[in-house]
């Protein structure tokens, strides 16, 4: 990041949330100095200061997404850290935490330390790395936890490729709690999806592609929900699909354990009819599922079940994308888009209001994580985003600043977004 | 219902996108093209025309059907296997198509492995696309001999209750069986095991009845239509063994006497003797199933005349 600090900011007017602090103001003042939140500027200070006029818009903390991939190392192709960043930063995200899938895996202190130069080099926002659970996410031995930890990151996870086995998982998360580390879990039965291109129900069938059941999902929910129980180990659940997922974690919350879950925007926002011309940008892992599901995400989300919206931003090539449903790879590029498809379907859907969004894209997220990131209180780095909860606009695969083009949203006309993005006190985005 | 008289799509992708004008429509075509398929007939209307024929999955009867529709149109075929395919080579498939459209053809069959292909391909290029089988989406024109078929020996096909037994799960005849007889206004029950056959079907395609005991499903019926057991799609898990298969749903002679007495039997092919059906049936005197091979031929001369003509007009 820029070493040299800017001149004192002051945001002015703005609407002002910061649900981390509960501060909630139709009209205050943010001032930020060195690069971080102050609780005023002196008079000199503010003569000098940049003004920006917050009048119809809203200052909140940046974002926290806990589910994203920047393509490096070994994935430039589809996206790289300096790409990936500006998107989050387009987005309004100001902390991203990538999966550790890459090539090679993070599953070791070297990958660590590269991806760390890298961001150190060409990243505009803060990213912090996860480790893999396992050697290479195989799911067989254990990666050296307690060293990737000292490298840096700040969970551990097989991304995609989930844990099968329940000892493994049981151990992982017995070990990875000695260092404070929470286990983010995809997860998946990949016994009960081989093959599997989209939800399992009427659309697969009259599509004729072979199915992702709920029950693959929701089995190990559940088996993750009572190994927490059996290791009193923290766990994450990444970007869950089901209804029947929510509703085992609603359960499993109302019983204290330690467990905390994420949806992703897209999965607040479509379902699988979409997918009816073999739109190859909505295949996604989870797969998008039925009306009645999306529904009761975005009921969970705002009754506190979800904790998180994610961006699971995982960016594919135009050719990667380009062919047969079958042969496409699972994800979308939606960084930029994840806060105006949550707004649509949290906010403007009338489900909740915008406080209780930017609570789930903030503090929810950084308290899962423990990350000392999401909030507006004074001493904190001032990271944070204006949004134009107004703004009418049309993503397209020319204007978005991920190097992918796989946003599924795009060509779609969104409402609400992020104008302008500061980390540390630094803009990173918008004019 | 008001009679079509123009056939405007340059592809058959699946019977999901037509209505039952257009259905009528080719089969009125069809009508006119049975007298060429004597020996020694054959027509002109796409000489100087090429069609390719790219096969990615095997096939020996559809692809067959196909050649001798263009040939019997006079349009000149060229027919690409999988092992001769550069698709093995890691070519994608809008390379290859966009490549043989290079070369000048009028028309692509295409048999593909993946649900939803020729759709993509239809999009991809200006020429005409017609779905040969897309993995277990749709294989339209063989619901379409199918339905060909019924209207020939019945007459019609709307009111005709048609039991599709076997493997639907995985079976793109089947859904295009569906969509077919749905339009036309036949009543479908669809029969099997369990596994195959998954309560889910009925949400998918809500018209139909579902059936997992083999009399009531063959009792009421006009015509029944057995699906080959598919192994190449089929894990283990969806029934224990063929034997068991046969034991439960497989049709012999006594079971078809659970039929009415002017009840068919149809089969798509290929045939395996002694698992889905005996030979005694397949062979017997209900059986129409080669009477569905030789329409097969004209109702793809009308579609390949049809989709080439809609792209020249």
């Amino acid at each position: 990041m820029n070493p040299a600090d800017p001149s004192p900011l002051w945001i002015r007017g703005a609407r002002v949330l910061d649900p981390a602090s509960g501060r909630d103001e139709a009209k205050g003042d943010v001032f930020v100095r060195d690069g971080v939140f102050v609780e005023r500027l002196t008079t000199a200070e503010q003569a000098k200061a940049r003004v920006l006029e917050g009048k119809g818009l809203v200052v909140a903390p940046g974002f926290v997404d806990l589910n994203c991939r920047l393509g490096e190392p070994g994935r430039t192709a589809r996206e790289t850290v300096r790409t990936g960043t500006r998107a989050a930063a387009a987005g309004g995200f100001t902390t991203v935490v990538t999966m550790p899938d890459s090539l090679p895996a993070a599953d070791n202190v070297g990958t660590i330390q590269l991806l760390r130069e890298i961001c150190a080099r060409d990243a505009a926002v803060r990213v912090l790395p996860t480790g893999t659970l396992t050697k290479g996410h195989e799911g067989k031995a254990l990666a050296p936890i307690g060293s990737l930890k000292k490298a840096g990151v700040v969970a551990v996870t097989d991304a995609t490729s989930g844990v099968q086995n329940n000892e493994i998982m049981r151990r992982a998360l017995e070990y990875a709690a000695m260092f404070d580390l929470v286990v983010l879990d995809h997860c998946q039965d990949s016994s009960m999806t081989d093959g599997g291109q989209m939800h399992e129900g009427a659309w697969s069938l009259r599509l004729g592609l072979r199915g992702l059941p709920r029950a693959a999902e929701e089995i190990v929910v559940s088996s993750d929900c009572l190994l927490a129980e059996l290791t009193k180990a923290r766990i994450h659940l990444q970007h869950l699909s089901s209804a029947g997922s929510a509703e085992i974690v609603r359960r499993a919350k109302a019983r204290r354990l330690p467990v905390t879950a994420e949806v992703s925007g897209l999965h607040l926002l479509l379902s699988d009819a979409a997918l009816k011309d073999y739109d190859t940008r909505l295949k996604l892992n989870p797969p998008l599922r039925e009306e009645a599901d999306r529904a009761a995400l975005v009921a969970a989300l705002v009754d506190g079940t979800l904790d998180a919206v994610c961006s699971d931003h995982s960016p594919c090539t135009a050719t990667e994308k380009d062919c047969e449903f079958d042969q496409a790879p699972f994800g979308a590029a939606s960084l930029e888009t994840t806060f105006s498809a949550a707004y649509e379907a949290v906010v403007l859907s009338g489900a909740a209001d915008l406080a209780l969004l930017v609570a789930r894209l903030t503090h929810g997220p950084a308290k899962a994580l423990g990350l000392a990131a999401g909030t507006l209180r004074v001493g904190a780095a001032a990271d944070l985003v204006l949004l134009d909860p107004k703004a009418k606009w049309t993503p397209s695969a020319k204007t978005l600043c991920s190097k992918s083009g796989n946003n599924p949203l795009n060509g779609r006309a969104l409402t609400g977004r992020a104008v302008a993005t500061f980390v540390g006190g630094h803009q990173v985005h918008g004019a | 219902m008001a009679k079509q008289d123009t056939w405007t799509k340059k592809d058959l992708t699946g019977i999901e996108e037509l209505t039952r004008a257009e259905i009528e429509l080719l089969f009125r075509q069809a009508d006119r093209f049975l007298p060429a398929l004597a020996p020694g007939k054959g027509l002109d209307l796409m000489k100087g025309r090429t069609v390719v024929n790219l096969f990615l999955e095997p096939s020996t009867r559809t692809r067959t059907a196909f050649e001798i529709s263009a040939k019997k149109l006079g349009a000149e075929v060229v027919s690409i296997n999988t092992t001769a395919s550069s698709l093995v080579k890691g070519e994608t498939l809008r390379d290859t198509a966009l490549n043989i459209r290079a070369m000048g053809v009028d028309a692509i069959v295409m048999r593909h492995s993946s649900a939803g292909a020729a759709r993509y391909l239809g999009e991809v290029l200006d020429i005409s696309v017609v779905n040969a089988g897309d993995g277990a989406h749709e294989h339209p024109t063989q619901a379409l001999l199918d339905a060909f078929t019924l209207r020939q020996r019945f007459g019609k096909v709307a009111g005709l209750k048609v039991t599709i037994l076997g493997d639907i799960l995985f079976s793109r005849v089947a859904r295009s069986n569906i969509l077919c007889l749905s339009k036309l206004g036949a009543e479908v029950t669809l029969a099997g095991p369990a596994t195959l056959v998954p309560a889910a079907l009925k949400e998918a395609f809500p018209q139909v009845r579902l059936a997992h005991d083999l009399k009531s499903a063959l009792r009421d019926c006009d015509a029944v239509m057995l699906l080959r057991i598919q192994h190449e799609r089929q894990t283990t898990t969806h029934f224990p063994s063929l034997g068991e298969y046969t034991s439960q749903f497989g049709l012999n002679a006594e079971r078809a006497g659970w039929l009415k007495p002017k009840a068919v039997v149809m089969h798509p092919g290929p045939i395996n003797r002694g698992v889905e059906v005996e030979s005694e049936v397949a062979d017997g005197p209900r059986s129409v199933i080669l009477e569905q091979v030789r329409n097969g031929v004209a109702v793809r001369m009308a579609v390949l005349h049809l989709c080439t003509k809609a792209l020249s007009r």
